[in-house]
């Protein structure tokens, strides 16, 4: 077929088709689908496992059937309103004119930042390893040791202003990610060590440093509660309103943060460097780019970026250091890089939703009841349709996608 | 007698492509029926639907005069019809018979695997057709060739009649290839019906009893090899009159610029790929390096080219010691490197045709000013050599994966060429590539040379090295036999080098 004739055929088509055939090539709606399955499939989780469809069953099942239908439906009710806010409360608040009120009101959104603001962070750190070929299954641990250094620069150094004791505890806590995302790259860049395996082994080896540190060199005086002293005022970001709401600058330090790994991924010649070994470490070799160093590289910045999720939370939220302080960022982190399809937008976007979520799940389970683990199980679900696009474009009816899309996931595990 | 099968105006859409338009195909009982034509032309799809892996969407398929329906290869195999592919659907670590009885198991008492029956065939199967194989070896102890022989067994296990070969010679050597031919025509002899899917000319003319081209998913013609040649067949599947014989005067050698002294390289498997190996090569003239695939070109040329270190011996490059040189210092000296397998070390397929174009420049101005890509640069430089060497892509921001073969080369090809360059490294660099886009890169190798350009060609097609080569090096485990002039130069000659066999007066 000449070209002529491909051109003809292609304007033939209506634009609404045009439209939807780029829609479901593209690749946000695998996403979106998936979430939206994720949700559905969670509701009918709630639906069945609410007392009151049991309870009414052998009397009427189709009374059972509305009281599942109505239990999840007010479930999602408490997600919405918990992880957003009230409408009738702001409204209320604002009415109100009591300050205190309003920013109650007004604090589920906030939080809903606030807990998104790690998963940028981690989100960031798993996607630039994705996308130079590498999988690093230890943000967790880099979050820690991130958190480590940044408390202990928060501390130990007093009479520093807050412009300079601030990045100063920041950088620290990227520094402290960096090293622990260095060793594994090194050694998967010098002997072969695949970085999964030996990204694990540092995961524990920060939690017990972490342990070990809380209980000894680190503990704060008089306390016998495995507690870092609370880092100077001089170090802690800027919180913009009063109690309750803890929005902090940290915020504003993870969306730069994704724009400048947005820029150095796509518009530098070391992100290029980075991507292409990602890519395709044979063609990357052939092209001379040093595959030894992109790769201690690559895992260098993805742990200094979970240092920094580590450093935000302990500098923005918590400022001490304890064993809990992360419920696991790291780990969500690494789906929700999946769900963001390793791009920093995306990513954002996903950090958005999971914070969302894990906020608004608070709120259900003290509200409504409803454990907070349904929330674990609807990300998974997320996540198991993400990781399986041919089911959603099963159920879905979607064409397959363009072929280089698909690639990039599947790369983290080739490794050499 | 109607013909074994019949194939009556074959329609097969993709969206935005006519795959097969309107193709008729007869195929008679004891033929070799060649189907040739470029890649992309619509072979494969045909076959496919054939073999009831696709539909189509208009058109008949007929049976010793039956019309069927083949709707899964279940219905094919039932039908008779079997496909030995171009990549081999075995098992490495089972047997050859194991292979053979897979998806049809024979079980004795207690559903206890029958192998000794099904290895018995296999025997009789063997000495009736001459495909010599040992039924209790592992599939993966055997060599590419033999295994092709173990496709052709199990579809002959399935008593198969109509057999579909798909670009069998792909991964043959020479002396493979020309054992398949004689498998093949014995097969043919004893009734059996081939169809033989290929865009390679020699084989068709050497084989075929009719040979049916076709061009842009129509059937353009069936002749026999009697009625046709060469030049007759190649214009037939391109569509245009095409050169065939690269025209070249007389190579003028200049400069040193490269010499490899004793070079030693090791394998993957750690034995001596290249042992102790020598020789010059001068820009303005080719050398051609000959030699059945896996005597140690593919580790001379990633030595050469810096991928791989040697344990001993010397590589000088316009006078500099590369022997431990990175692939980026020996790329700045000005060589370029054609790889063997584009896809794996030439391009990264999910970048765009762009990207790929600077894969090995982009670091430097004007594709990178201080450390940010400059992606208008890159980009007009892109098309610029999309113009000049004629890649057929919808746009230079298209995936280089969904490209063509031929097209895949060219942005290789432009690459590495586009460059001011001072030593050409070539491996395989038709390979797998169509009539038209062989002429286009054969001219442009020689088009280098004649701008002063040392070329080293390795290319386990014999054709490929004579119609280039100004000398002819023949590799045969790891070393260089010998070098021939050109002029000196014959087919049988060379042939033998390859086979080991070394000339009068110079025996070891």
């Amino acid at each position: 077929m000449t070209d002529a004739e491909k051109k003809a055929k292609n304007a033939k088509k209506s634009a609404i088709s045009v439209f939807f055939e780029e829609v479901s090539r593209s690749s946000l709606i695998v996403p979106i689908l998936a979430i939206l399955s994720g949700l559905l499939l969670g509701g009918i989780l709630v639906g069945l496992s609410s007392e009151s469809v049991y309870s009414v069953w052998s009397q009427s099942p189709f009374l059972a059937i509305s009281n599942g239908f109505k239990a999840a439906w007010e479930s999602y009710v408490t997600l919405v309103t918990g992880a957003l806010g009230s409408p009738s409360r702001i409204i209320a608040a604002i009415q109100g004119g009591d300050g205190l009120e309003i920013r109650r009101a007004f604090n589920p959104i906030f939080e809903s930042l606030v807990r998104s603001i790690p998963y940028i962070f981690g989100g960031l750190a798993v996607s630039l390893g994705f996308r130079s070929g590498l999988f690093n299954i230890g943000v967790e641990g880099q979050i820690f040791m991130g958190g480590i250094f940044s408390v202990w620069v928060g501390y130990s150094f007093t009479g520093l202003p807050a412009f300079i004791h601030i990045p100063f505890a920041f950088v620290a806590g990227a520094l402290g990610g960096a090293l622990w995302g260095f060793i594994p790259g090194l050694l998967k860049a010098k002997t072969g060590g695949h970085e999964v395996i030996n990204t694990i082994m540092m995961n524990y080896v920060a939690f017990r440093l972490t342990d070990w540190l809380l209980r000894e060199p680190m503990r704060r005086e008089g306390s016998t509660n495995p507690l870092s002293p609370i880092i100077e005022e001089s170090a802690m970001l800027p919180q913009f309103f009063d109690e309750p709401i803890r929005f902090h600058f940290g915020f504003f330090i993870a969306l730069a943060v994704a724009a400048l790994v947005y820029w150095f991924l796509f518009k530098t010649k070391w992100g290029f460097d980075l991507r292409t070994v990602g890519a395709n470490p044979h063609a990357a070799r052939y092209a001379g780019m040093n595959i030894v160093r992109s790769t201690i590289v690559a895992m260098s910045l993805s742990g200094a970026l979970a240092g920094m999720a580590g450093a935000n939370e302990l500098l923005g939220v918590n400022h001490h250091l304890s064993q809990s302080f992360s419920p696991g960022y790291g780990f969500d982190s690494i789906a929700l890089a999946l769900l963001g399809r390793n791009h920093p937008l995306g990513v954002v976007l996903a950090a958005l939703l999971f914070g969302t979520l894990r906020n608004g799940a608070t709120r259900m389970q003290a509200a409504a009841g409803i454990p907070i683990d349904i929330i674990s199980v609807m990300q998974a679900i997320i996540l198991a349709f993400i990781a399986a696009p041919a089911i959603v474009r099963t159920i879905f009816r979607l064409k397959e996608p363009r072929k280089a899309e698909a690639e990039i996931h599947v790369r983290g595990w080739g490794g050499s | 007698m109607a013909p074994i099968l019949e194939l009556e105006g074959i329609t097969k859409r993709f969206p935005g492509v006519l795959a097969n338009d309107n193709i008729s195909f007869s195929l008679e009982e004891g033929e070799i029926h060649g189907l040739l034509g470029e890649n992309g032309a619509g072979k494969t799809t045909l076959m496919n639907i054939l073999y009831g892996l696709y539909h189509p969407d208009e058109g008949k398929i007929r049976i010793r005069g039956q019309s069927v329906r083949i709707a899964s290869s279940g219905d094919a195999i039932r039908a008779g019809i079997g496909m030995v592919h171009q990549h081999f659907m075995l098992i490495p670590v089972f047997t050859v018979t194991e292979n053979v009885m897979l998806g049809d198991e024979p079980t004795g008492f207690a559903g206890i695997l029958d192998r000794e029956s099904t290895a018995k065939r296999i025997r009789e199967i063997s000495s009736t057709y001459g495909l010599e194989v040992d039924p209790g070896a592992h599939v993966s102890t055997l060599p590419v060739g033999v295994q092709q022989r173990v496709e052709i067994i199990k579809l002959l296990y399935r008593e198969a009649n109509i057999l579909i070969f798909d670009e069998p010679t792909s991964v043959l050597t020479p002396q493979e290839a020309d054992q398949l031919f004689r498998i093949m025509r014995s097969l043919a002899e004893s009734g059996k019906s081939i169809i033989f899917i290929t865009h390679k000319l020699r084989e068709v003319l050497d084989v075929c009893d009719r040979i049916t081209v076709v061009r842009q998913g129509r059937a353009i013609g069936t002749t026999t090899p009697q009625k046709a040649d060469n030049r007759k067949l190649a214009s037939m599947m391109v569509g245009r009159e095409v050169v065939l014989e690269v025209k070249k005067s007389k190579a003028k050698p200049s400069a040193l610029t490269l010499r490899v002294e004793n070079l030693k390289v090791l394998s993957d498997r750690n034995t001596l790929a290249v042992n102790g190996l020598s020789f010059d090569l001068r820009g303005g003239e080719i050398l051609g390096i000959a030699g059945v695939q896996g005597n140690g070109q593919t580790e001379l040329v990633e030595a050469l080219t810096g991928l791989r270190h040697p344990v001993e011996g010397r590589i000088e490059l316009l006078g500099a010691d590369v022997t431990r040189g990175t692939p980026r210092q020996i790329t700045e000296l000005g060589t370029a490197h054609i790889p063997e397998d584009r896809q794996r070390d030439g391009l990264v397929l999910s970048y765009p045709v762009a990207d790929n174009l600077v894969l090995n420049t982009y670091y430097i101005q004007p594709f990178t000013e201080r450390v940010v890509l400059q992606p208008d640069a890159i980009l007009r430089y892109s098309e610029g050599l999309i113009d000049a060497f004629d890649i057929r892509t919808p746009s230079s921001l298209v995936d280089v994966g969904n490209l063509s073969g031929g097209n895949q080369q060219k942005v290789i090809v432009a690459r590495e060429l586009s460059r001011p360059i001072k030593l050409l490294i070539a491996a395989q660099p038709t390979r797998g590539l169509d009539v038209g886009s062989i002429e286009y890169i054969h001219s442009r190798l020689v088009e280098k040379r004649d701008q002063g350009v040392a070329v080293l060609l390795v290319s386990t097609e014999l054709d490929e090295i004579m119609q280039l080569s100004d000398r002819i090096a023949v590799m045969y485990r790891g070393q260089i036999v010998d070098v021939v002039a050109i002029e000196e130069a014959s087919k049988e000659r060379i042939g033998l080098l390859m086979a080991g066999v070394l000339s009068e007066g110079q025996k070891a």
